[in-house]
């Protein structure tokens, strides 16, 4: 099994009346940034990526967003490459790229290429297609998303394992002389992993790929259901998948006491969590998402978000701020309400903190010592059988030194057992077998990826909180 | 019997929606960004002496979308294929907002396809004055209410706006404001090629109008567009109080402008 380390590397100085009165993470303004207080943030982030390391875990995850405190990793890649300097032997993953709001998909090439040989093979690239304020910071054209993401992938294939010089002219990008001189250590090329939060597209994209699939913290439920869709698309496509094809990110936090523990892990909520990543209208610009996609979430009663693309949402982007015209405004709503002036900040911060329970009975958030957390992984291991799983350090305003204390408990105490229970289920990373290379027999039913009576145990999650 | 029909032509190598509806001399109107918005009292009263011609944009409504067309200058250049076709030219031409964009871009390629021009609040040409809203970075409700100055005093807004929106309804937006997105996205709902190949429009009487507190497009922009129109006969007119929905807000009196300058 695979364990990896994840931090959004948040700016932990933010002042949080900022983000609710913004409503968003995204575009708080940038005059509440402290480049001093930027300056050692980002070398913690670095001293605590090798500290993961020399605790047990096998990789770093690092990810990219643009233009939040949410997140300080605005240019990923040259975070990898310090990475791949000062780290010994774990694999770097990055989860990932945002090909659309790419201009130069050769010059990523070239990027993580060097990342990959400086690292000596260590590096695992993955793509996304960018949360939604990520083509508006980029002025990325959301109606071109999933083209640019497909032809920017393709290009930086070809870059990879194409023998060069060629000529590329594709509908969005278009080059005259392809010869990338720095190109990967892992061949034919290094491995791909993706990760998703809701797009059965990227799902079904994955599947055909052969790229395992990384569910960002979904709803077990739901991403059961996701998983089952990429088994069959892997049946139809001539291999079985199993645990080789599957990982899972999820939220933790860790204390020496339980009590302490309770009272650190409220961080995770901080700002509102991700379900304030971003504002309806730059969560889902025109043509972000599929027609068939948009369909498909109105539909959808309940779903969660990690960066809190979500059926309610969406619907607050099709009512909006309908002032004049008069709009029943779901009363329930707080955001609303705050920016009506119907509540105050304060009452705003209760209704954010209120749900903290409701989000660890939920399992949006694991918080606890390791004696009570690891039942919990326990159990979603059992479900998912994921061969990847990333613990994700709680977000928001911890001390240096809680985020420390819950980095080596981890490696003390969860990886190892940890490591038993992959062992007890048969769990086997892509490492330890190739994703798809196991052949499908046609006209017969797929293996099961996933446990249904192992789910029936699981918590149903309260969809209206989100974290 | 209807005012109007909706039929699908096939024009410049596609299907295109056309609404119709009117009696007398044609008149080709280019809707706005968020797509034919019905029949709204204004194309009443221009049908009672002319005979709309309203194609649904590609990518909207019951026209299929042109992989091809990929600029507002490619779109207006589908246009004057279909209007060839349809051996429409030269034919007045009321342009409303994006549609007034369209028509610039039509006339700056070949002045000739049309008789005279009104454009209304057209973006297209970057104000020199404030910035051309966002549409794309703002909800379709945000959006929708910047258009309008006063929604109380505009009860056809409300009618056509208001109420409880149907997932039908928002899926046309949203269909809509991607395809705008697609061909508009950058520069920020401007081409600004666009005042230089406007220089060359001759012979083309053209009435800009536009409301005074305009919030999408800075009225600023009006005297751009007559400064680029300078080698024709184009002269503005501006609504007080009124936003970007002339043709709603002051409906009767931009029927009679209209009306009159196309006489």
């Amino acid at each position: 099994m695979h364990l990896m380390y994840f931090t959004e590397r948040p700016y932990r100085d933010v002042p949080e009346e900022e983000v609710i009165r913004n409503r968003s993470f995204f575009g708080v303004p940038n005059r509440f940034y402290d480049p001093e207080v930027g300056a050692r943030l980002y070398n913690e982030y670095l001293d605590e990526a090798c500290y993961a390391e020399e605790v047990g875990f096998d990789g770093i995850m690092l990810n990219e967003h643009h233009g939040t405190p949410f997140c300080m990793g605005a240019v990923m890649n040259i975070e990898a490459a310090i990475l791949a300097r000062i780290t010994k032997k774990a694999r770097i993953v990055l989860l990932g790229n945002p090909l659309p709001v790419v201009k130069n998909p050769v010059r990523l090439a070239e990027e993580l290429a060097e990342i990959d040989l400086i690292s000596k093979g260590r590096l695992v690239p993955g793509w996304v297609r960018g949360a939604g304020s990520e083509q508006i910071f980029n002025q990325a054209n959301p109606a071109y998303n999933r083209e640019y993401f497909n032809e920017a992938h393709d290009l930086v294939i070809a870059c990879w394992t194409r023998p060069g010089p060629f000529r590329w002219e594709g509908k969005h990008f278009n080059f005259r002389y392809v010869n990338p001189w720095v190109l990967p250590y892992q061949k034919p090329r290094p491995p791909i992993w993706i990760p998703g939060v809701i797009s059965a597209e990227t799902v079904i994209w994955c599947a055909k790929h052969r790229y395992p699939y990384v569910g960002l913290g979904t709803a077990l439920q739901s991403t059961v259901e996701l998983w089952n869709l990429y088994g069959q698309t892997a049946a139809e496509e001539g291999y079985q998948a199993g645990t080789e094809n599957f990982g899972y990110l999820q939220q933790i936090h860790l204390a020496e006491t339980e009590e302490q523990a309770q009272e650190q892990g409220k961080a995770a909520l901080f700002g509102g969590g991700a379900a304030n990543f971003s504002r309806p209208e730059w969560t889902l610009p025109p043509g972000y998402n599929s027609k068939e996609a948009t369909r498909r979430l109105a539909r959808q009663a309940t779903d969660y978000g990690f960066l809190g693309i979500t059926s309610e949402k969406l619907k607050e982007s099709q009512s909006g701020e309908v002032r004049h015209i008069g709009l029943p405004r779901d009363k329930k709503d707080t955001r609303a309400r705050l920016r009506s002036g119907q509540i105050s900040l304060e009452e705003a911060k209760r209704k954010i903190y209120g749900n903290y329970q409701k989000a660890q009975d939920g399992l949006q958030i694991v918080i606890g010592t390791p004696k009570t957390v690891i039942p919990k992984l326990k159990l979603i291991m059992e479900v998912l059988r994921p061969g990847i799983l990333g613990l994700f350090q709680a977000q928001g305003p911890l001390t240096t030194e809680q985020r420390m204390t819950s980095v080596r408990l981890m490696g003390q105490e969860v990886l190892p057992a940890m490591r038993d229970i992959a062992r007890g289920l048969g769990i086997v990373d892509p490492f330890e077998r190739e994703p798809g290379s196991r052949p499908h027999t046609s006209g017969t039913s797929y293996e099961p990826l996933v446990d249904l009576d192992a789910l029936k145990r699981a918590p149903t999650r309260d969809e209206s909180v989100r974290v | 019997m209807a005012e109007w029909t909706e039929e699908i032509a096939h024009v410049a190598g596609t299907d295109l929606a056309i609404v119709k509806g009117g009696q007398g001399k044609p008149l080709l109107i280019l809707h706005e960004e968020l797509g034919h918005p019905g029949w709204m009292s204004y194309h009443q009263a221009l049908a009672q002496d002319h005979t709309l011609v309203i194609p649904i944009q590609p990518g909207m409504g019951r026209s299929p979308k042109v992989e091809q067309i990929r600029t507002v200058h490619e779109l207006g250049l589908f246009y004057l294929w279909t209007l060839r076709e349809l051996n429409l030219g030269p034919i007045d031409v009321l342009g409303i907002s994006f549609g007034g964009w369209i028509a610039a871009e039509m006339a700056s390629a070949d002045s000739k396809a049309f008789r005279k021009m009104v454009l209304v609040a057209p973006p297209g040409i970057k104000p020199p004055d404030g910035d051309i809203m966002d549409i794309f970075a703002v909800t379709i409700g945000t959006q929708l209410n910047a258009t309008i100055y006063d929604a109380e005093a505009t009860p056809e807004f409300r009618k056509l706006y208001g109420g409880e929106r149907t997932p039908e309804q928002f899926e046309a937006f949203e269909e809509a404001r991607t395809e705008t997105a697609r061909i508009a996205w950058d520069p920020i709902l401007h081409n600004p090629s666009l005042p230089y190949f406007l220089q060359g429009v001759r012979g083309l009487p053209t009435r800009i109008i536009w409301g005074r507190e305009d919030a999408v497009v800075p009225v600023s922009a009006a005297e751009a567009y007559r400064q680029a129109l300078a080698n024709t006969d184009a002269k503005v007119t501006i609504f007080e109080h009124c936003g970007h929905r002339p043709e709603i807000e002051k409906g009767p009196e931009f029927v009679k402008l209209v009306r009159e300058f196309l006489a």
